[in-house]
């Protein structure tokens, strides 16, 4: 069955073609766009590139002239069978965890009591949780060394000591990170409304706080937990001064100075690291998805 | 005998206060409605007997036990809100569990329990469904069962209604009073509708400005408004200034017209008054008739369907006085700026007290004629 037949409107249509060419205005405009896009994946892209290619230059020479024949993963290898290398990634990984649970564990209960009853509170905590913004690395780390070198509270010369001072300096540095996501994460949900509900249902804080409050803002706590990560993973300052060499970031630091590839393929791995992580926030964010819509209705 | 009972109850918040002093008893079984504007303390009351705000002063008792300073979650008392409220992480049926699981119930009996309830808002499939997937509506009703679910002394609604469309709005609330006289819970509703007060509650209080204007049943509520607030603020009913001239045989001047009223006067001669006369009691007068009548011209006509809304200003220039006719199709309703005559009986007469609050503050219902 044909419909009825189009009706071409000759006026506008002479109208549209007089007209500044819009689509054509469009089209530059996407150009531009991508003008932009692609200076901006190669100002990233070509660093990468460079590094990978200088990573896979270690080794096959030539035994007589020592020219390069072709590339080879000998850097890697060497790394990934450098204990120290396992070591220090670990270490930092097992730093980063604690930090992060104790990180939550004071944020989360702060931020959600002062929403909820201490507003006015707000601008004073997030200036608090500014200050490694302003106070620099260095100066923090002798102001601990400093502290917790002396009596009543000479606990750094212990292992467990400097790593536990260590990572209270970890969760300062990611007091911005931390409270910032957490802090989202409790404007995006009806804060007083569950919290009402949990408690007229018989709730306590405790409860609250964990069935209610940690399980909707899971995606929050996946971007500063993973914030987190990335910071204590490269953090170089205080965990040279704190603990040595035993973190990744002075191992890594290390190892340029002593080593020609072997500290590009570890760049390389960190970064694939960092973006492994960034991955699972993506794929942890989206599973959450299922009973993570905001609440509906009006207030 | 009051089964939930709040006495001399005060609440400040800072310089302002939000309610003046709340006396009330409510018998077990009982639905009573807080109605008024918005800022008019009733939220806050209901906050009060729900243990989310503690009062300045007073007492509040259920089954005669002193909850005043008890916290929210050792007071067995169910919520409904506004926003639903839902937890997003939970399933229907988790939700409708939670206050079970906090009693640490059986597994076997917070099922049990959890199926009857969705039976009760005839929401059986949904068990497994999240908030997100359900239409408001559903929502509230899952809300409404998680409140009841584990058998609160008293339900607390806060206008569980006022985020839903009007359909769903009017079965919505046919639900919920039908579950309330089912299971025979003691409720306390909060809604600035008039409506929904009306036709849901045992007893209505009415609030203006943190102050009880009046508490009755709807019908008394409706048709005998103890101040001029409330005769403003529920139903439809005329306000008109007026004069008393005689107030033992019951005689007021209105627009230069003398009228009879139905109940004694107890304001002193000569005194300015707020008469109330209401809509349904009115007709054009056509013939001798006996009772009060008023004089005026058609200001407005409105066809509103089955009924014809006629507004007629009256000699003086005061009202209008609104007013319904059945739609008549063989009989045309009076043209606009024709001189017409109401009649009324002195009954639909009522002298107002002065309100409880200043009359500046008064706010006007929707569709009442401006005075």
């Amino acid at each position: 069955m044909s419909g009825p037949a189009p009706v071409v409107d000759a006026a506008r249509l002479a109208d549209d073609l007089d007209a500044p060419p819009r689509g054509r205005r469009r089209e530059r405009g996407a150009l531009w766009a991508w003008v932009v896009v692609i200076i901006a994946i190669t100002y990233f892209i070509v660093p990468l590139i460079s590094t990978l290619e200088f990573s896979l230059r270690a080794a096959v020479k030539d035994p007589v002239t020592g020219e390069f024949i072709r590339p080879s993963l000998q850097a890697y290898t060497l790394v990934f069978n450098d204990p120290k290398f396992i070591d220090a990634l670990l270490y930092s990984f097992r730093m980063a965890l604690v930090t992060i649970a104790v990180s939550l564990l004071l944020l989360v209960p702060t931020a959600f009591w002062v929403r909820l009853k201490l507003p006015r509170l707000r601008p004073v905590v997030e200036l608090v949780t500014l200050m490694p913004f302003v106070i620099p690395p260095v100066i923090l780390v002798f102001g601990l060394i400093r502290t917790y070198s002396g009596q009543p509270f000479a606990i750094i010369s212990t292992p467990l000591g400097a790593d536990a001072v260590l990572v209270g300096a970890y969760v300062v540095l990611s007091f911005p990170y931390m409270y910032r996501a957490v802090d989202t994460g409790l404007a995006s949900i009806d804060l007083r409304s569950l919290t009402e509900a949990a408690q007229s249902m018989g709730a306590g804080w405790p409860r609250i706080l964990w069935s209610v409050i940690f399980p909707n803002l899971r995606s929050a706590l996946l971007s500063g937990a993973f914030l987190t990560l990335a910071i204590v993973i490269g953090e170089y300052t205080i965990a040279n001064f704190l603990v040595g060499t035993k973190p990744f970031g002075p191992y890594l630091s290390l190892l340029g100075q002593n080593k020609a590839y072997e500290p590009a393929a570890v760049s390389l791995i960190s970064f694939g690291i960092t973006w492994a992580a960034m991955l699972m926030i993506l794929i942890v964010g989206r599973g959450g998805g299922r009973g993570r819509a905001p609440v509906t209705g009006a207030r | 005998m009051a089964f939930l009972s709040l006495s001399g109850i005060r609440k400040e918040f800072g310089e302002h206060i939000a309610v003046h002093r709340f006396d009330l008893d409510v018998g077990e079984g009982e639905f009573v409605s807080f109605l008024g504007p918005s800022g008019c303390g009733k939220t806050t009351t209901l906050r009060m007997i729900a243990g989310f705000e503690l009062p300045t002063s007073g007492v509040i008792r259920i089954a005669d036990e002193d909850i005043s300073r008890k916290p929210p979650n050792q007071r067995n008392v169910g919520m409904v809100f506004q926003s639903y409220a839902l937890f997003p992480n939970m399933s229907v049926a988790n939700n409708i569990a939670f206050g079970l699981k906090m009693r640490k119930e059986s597994k076997g009996a917070i099922k049990t329990r959890v199926a009857e309830l969705l039976e009760l808002i005839h929401l059986p499939q949904a068990a497994d469904k999240y908030p997100y997937e359900l239409s408001g509506g559903m929502q509230q009703r899952v809300a409404l069962a998680r409140a009841l679910a584990f058998r609160p002394r008293v339900l607390l609604l806060d206008e569980p209604l006022s985020a839903l469309d009007a359909k769903i709005r009017l079965s919505l609330r046919q639900e919920i009073r039908a579950i309330q006289r089912q299971l025979g819970i003691t409720t306390v509703y909060v809604t600035h509708d008039q409506e929904e007060a009306l036709s849901l509650s045992d007893r209505i209080v009415v609030m203006s400005q943190g102050r009880m204007e009046q508490v009755g049943t709807p019908s008394e509520i409706y048709n005998t408004p103890a101040t001029e607030f409330v005769a403003r603020f529920v139903g439809t009913l005329n306000i008109l200034p007026g004069v008393v001239v005689d107030a033992p045989s019951g005689r007021v001047k209105v627009a230069g017209q003398e009228l009879r009223v139905g109940s004694p006067v107890t304001a002193m001669n000569g005194s300015q008054v707020h008469v109330a006369l209401r809509p349904e009691a009115i007709a054009i007068a056509s013939g001798d008739v006996d009772g009060n009548l008023l004089s005026g011209t058609v200001a407005d006509v409105t066809f509103l369907g089955s009924i014809v809304r006629i507004r007629v200003r009256l000699g003086d220039g005061s009202g209008p006085v609104a007013f319904d006719t059945f739609n008549n199709p063989h009989a045309a309703p009076p043209a606009i700026g024709a001189a017409v005559t109401l009649a009324f009986p002195p009954e639909a007469l009522l002298v107002l007290a002065e309100s409880a609050t200043p009359s500046h503050a008064l706010v006007d219902a929707d569709g009442l004629p401006a005075t």
